[in-house]
C-alpha cells in the first residue's frame, strides 16, 4: 500500500530538533515494598498492584528504550523484588543489550532467587543501606529485622560475585553512622558507595523537620567523604550528593531535564524525573498509547523545560545556567510555587534567605517524628 | 595509579564493551556509568583478555599502530590506570 507514510526515523528526528538520546532509564516496577522509608522518592499517591504494567509491557518498553539509546535500566520501584516477573524482566533487558541494575532493600531477595538472577545476566546491584545497625536501620525503614535479612542477603551477593554498590541516604538522625558506612562497603567488597544526603522530594518534604541535618553534620559528612576519596583511592569508589538546602548553588536538575534520563512509573507513566508529577501544570504520557520514542522527542512534559526558553530571571541572564540549568524544576515548584523559578537553595534566588532560615529551623527542631511512607491501596 | 608492567589488566565482571549502534560509537557499560571510548580506547580494550601482562599489550599495540612503545605505554598506562581508579579495570 502506498499512503505516503512511513516510518519516523527519531534519531533524525532527535538530531534534527537537537534532542540526545537518553542514557538511563529508571523503571519503576511497582510502589510496593515491605519498608516504609520517611524519604521515600514514591509519590504520595502510589500506584496500586492493578495498574502496573504487566511482564509483556515492561518487555516492550525495554526494546522501545534500547532502540532510543538507552544503554543503563536501573530496575527500581518501591522494591523491584516484590514483581514476580523480575528475573524474566532481567532476561529480557539483557537480551536487547541493557546494563541492568538492580536497586534493592534486599528484603525478597532469597539465594535461590539471586541464582536465578545471576543466569538471566543480572549486571550490578545496589543495595540500600538505612542505617549501620539493626536499631537504627530497622526504625527508618519502619520494618523489623530488615537489617538483618539485608546483611544476609550482602553475604549471598559477595558469594555470588555480583558487583556491589552500596547505597545510603543520610540525614539528622543517622548521619553519624556516615564513617561506619563506609567500613561496611568496603567489608561487603562494594566497588562503589553513593552517600546521599537526603533530598526532600516525595514523602521526605514532610518529613524536613525530622529529617534536616544540621550544617555542621552537612560540613563533616563533605570533610568524610573527601578524605575518604583520598584514602580508599582504587578501592572503593563515593558518589555523594550533598545537602543541597545548606549549599549555595543548586544540583544539576537530571542532569539537564530531558537530556539524559527518563522514568516509567509502575503504571506506565513516562516522566522525566521521579518528581515530575508534583508540577500540576505538566501532563504526562504513557507507554499504553505511545511508543517510548515519541514521548521522549515530543511529548510536552518532556519538552516543557528543554534548552532555556522557560527560563526567568536570574537564571536567563546567570553564566551558571549551562551547568546547572536553574536547579531542580520540583523542588522551585514545591518551594517557590512556580517550576519555571531559580530553585530557591540558589544564592541568586529572592528566596534564599527566607529557605536558610527555615533550613535552620527545621535542623534545630528537637520534636519533630518521623512520617513513615504510607503502602499503595490494594 | 598506573599499571606495573608484569600487572596483569581485567575487565571485571559486570563491565562489558558494547557497540552503541544509535550513537555510533563504542561504549564500555559499568556500574551507574557508561564511558564514551574512541578508537584507542577501544583498541586497549580489545587487548586486555586477563593473561596479557601490561608489557605485552604495550608491545603490541605498538606494533600494530606503528608508534613508539614508550608513548603508547604512556598513553595506554593512563588510561587503564584512571579506569583503575574508578573501580572500572582490575588487576588479576
Amino acid at each position: 500500500m502506498m499512503d505516503g507514510v512511513g516510518t519516523l526515523d527519531w534519531r533524525a528526528e532527535g538530531l534534527r530538533l537537537g534532542i540526545p538520546a537518553p542514557i538511563a532509564m529508571l523503571a519503576e516496577l511497582t510502589h510496593r515494598c515491605p519498608l516504609s522509608c520517611p524519604y521515600c522518592s514514591n509519590p504520595e499517591e502510589l500506584a496500586r498492584k492493578g495498574e502496573e504494567l504487566g511482564t509483556d509491557d515492561w518487555v516492550r518498553v525495554f526494546g522501545e528504550a534500547a532502540e532510543l539509546g538507552v544503554l543503563q535500566l536501573h530496575l527500581s520501584g518501591g522494591e523491584p523484588a516484590s514483581r514476580r516477573d523480575l528475573v524474566d524482566l532481567v532476561r529480557a533487558a539483557r537480551d536487547v543489550g541493557l546494563y541492568t541494575n538492580l536497586i534493592t532493600s534486599g528484603i525478597g531477595l532469597s539465594e535461590r532467587r539471586l541464582a536465578e538472577l545471576d543466569a538471566a545476566g543480572l549486571d550490578h546491584i545496589q543495595l540500600s543501606l538505612q542505617g549501620t545497625d539493626a536499631e537504627m536501620a530497622d526504625r527508618i525503614g519502619g520494618y523489623s529485622g530488615g537489617f538483618k535479612r539485608k546483611m544476609q542477603v550482602a553475604k549471598w551477593i559477595s558469594d555470588i560475585g555480583f558487583p556491589l554498590t552500596l547505597n545510603t541516604v543520610l540525614h539528622r538522625q543517622n548521619l553519624h553512622q556516615l564513617p561506619r558506612a563506609i567500613e561496611m562497603a568496603l567489608e561487603m567488597g562494594a566497588r562503589r558507595i553513593e552517600v546521599a544526603i537526603v533530598q526532600f522530594h516525595g514523602w521526605a518534604l514532610q518529613n524536613r523537620a525530622a529529617m534536616m541535618p544540621t550544617r555542621a553534620q552537612a560540613a563533616e559528612a563533605s570533610r568524610v567523604v573527601a578524605d575518604a576519596r583520598v584514602a580508599l583511592k582504587g578501592r572503593l569508589v563515593l558518589d555523594y550528593v550533598p545537602a543541597d538546602y545548606h549549599s549555595d548553588y543548586p544540583k544539576r536538575c537530571m542532569g539537564g531535564w530531558g537530556t539524559t534520563g527518563l522514568n516509567v512509573a509502575p503504571d506506565g507513566v513516562v516522566l522525566p524525573c521521579h518528581a515530575a508529577q508534583t508540577i500540576p501544570s505538566l501532563t504526562f504520557d504513557t507507554v499504553r498509547d505511545r511508543g517510548l520514542a515519541e514521548i521522549w522527542y515530543r511529548g510536552t512534559a518532556f519538552n516543557a523545560y528543554r534548552g532555556d526558553d522557560w527560563m526567568q530571571e536570574p537564571c536567563r541572564s546567570c553564566e551558571r545556567k549551562t551547568k546547572d540549568f536553574g536547579g531542580c524544576r520540583c523542588q522551585a515548584m514545591a518551594l517557590a510555587g512556580d517550576p519555571a523559578a531559580t530553585d530557591p537553595i540558589c544564592i541568586k534566588s529572592p528566596l534564599h534567605a527566607e529557605l536558610q532560615a527555615r533550613t535552620e529551623a527545621f535542623a534545630n527542631d528537637g520534636e519533630a517524628q518521623l512520617t513513615h511512607r504510607g503502602q499503595p491501596v490494594a | 595509579m598506573t599499571p606495573a608492567a608484569d600487572d596483569i589488566p581485567l575487565i571485571p565482571r559486570g563491565v562489558r564493551l558494547h557497540h552503541d549502534t544509535v550513537r555510533g560509537q563504542w561504549v564500555l557499560l559499568a556500574p551507574e556509568r557508561a564511558v564514551a571510548l574512541d578508537p584507542v580506547g577501544h583498541a586497549v580494550l580489545l587487548e586486555i583478555d586477563g593473561a596479557r601482562r601490561f608489557a605485552e599489550i604495550a608491545a603490541r599495540l605498538a606494533e600494530t599502530y606503528g608508534a613508539p612503545l614508550e608513548q603508547v605505554s604512556a598513553d595506554a598506562g593512563a588510561f587503564i590506570g584512571g579506569l583503575m581508579d574508578r573501580r572500572i579495570l582490575e588487576i588479576a
